[in-house]
C-alpha cells in the first residue's frame, strides 16, 4: 500500500514535470522559461525524496541538496543575466 | 499533488507574474511536504532524525522566494509586457521617477 502510494506520487510528480518541461518549450519570454526551469528543479527534488524513501537509503540526500544549490545558482544567475546582460559585474558603480 | 497543480498553473496563467505566483509558492509547499515527509519517514524507520534532510527543508524554504523575487524583478526591469487585463501597476510610478532621475 504504501509502496503503491509512492509510485502513484512519482508518476504524478513525472506528469507535471513533463508539463514544465512544455512551459520551458514554449514559454513566450525568457523569464517564463527561467521560472519553469527552477519549478522543474524543485519538482526534481521531490522525485529523488521519493525515490530515497522507497529505495530505504538515505545516500540521495546528498543529491537534494546538490540539486537545490544549482538550481538556486543558476536561476540566480539568469535573473542578474536577463536584468544587465552581465553576470559578474566589474565595477558596482552603476 | 501540488506539483502538479503547479505544472498547471504555469501552463494555464496568462503573464509571467501570475505564472510565477503559481511556480514559487505551490512548488514550495509541494516540496516541503515531501521533504517533511522524508524527514519523518527516516526519524521513524533509523531512530535518527536525519540533518541532512532538515538541510534540505531549509535550504528549498530559503531559496526558492528568493529566486522567484529575483527572476520577477529582472522580468519587470527587462520590460517583458503585462497581461493586457492587468489593472494595477504600483510599481510603474517609482520605476519612472528612479529613470527619471538617472542619466
Amino acid at each position: 500500500m504504501f509502496d503503491w502510494s509512492l509510485n502513484i506520487a512519482m508518476l504524478i510528480i513525472s506528469i507535471s514535470v513533463l508539463l514544465t518541461a512544455y512551459r520551458v518549450v514554449k514559454g513566450p519570454s525568457m523569464s517564463d522559461r527561467v521560472i519553469a526551469l527552477d519549478s522543474m528543479g524543485i519538482q526534481v527534488i521531490g522525485l529523488v525524496a521519493i525515490f530515497s524513501v522507497k529505495h530505504h537509503t538515505q545516500a540521495f540526500l546528498d543529491i537534494i541538496l546538490l540539486i537545490g544549490i544549482l538550481a538556486f545558482i543558476g536561476t540566480i544567475s539568469f535573473a542578474k543575466f536577463l536584468e544587465r546582460g552581465e553576470i559578474i559585474e566589474r565595477d558596482r558603480h552603476r | 499533488m501540488l506539483s502538479l497543480l503547479t505544472a498547471f498553473g504555469l501552463l494555464r496563467l496568462p503573464d509571467v507574474y501570475n505564472r510565477s505566483h503559481a511556480a514559487t509558492k505551490a512548488a514550495t509547499l509541494g516540496t516541503l511536504c515531501i521533504l517533511l515527509g522524508l524527514f519523518i519517514y527516516f526519524w521513524v524507520i533509523d531512530g535518527v532524525p536525519s540533518a541532512k534532510a532538515l538541510l534540505g527543508i531549509l535550504f528549498v524554504f530559503v531559496t526558492l522566494p528568493v529566486s522567484g523575487h529575483l527572476v520577477l524583478r529582472s522580468a519587470y526591469y527587462t520590460h517583458v509586457p503585462l497581461w493586457e487585463r492587468t489593472i494595477h501597476d504600483d510599481l510603474a510610478v517609482d520605476h519612472a521617477r528612479q529613470m527619471k532621475k538617472k542619466p
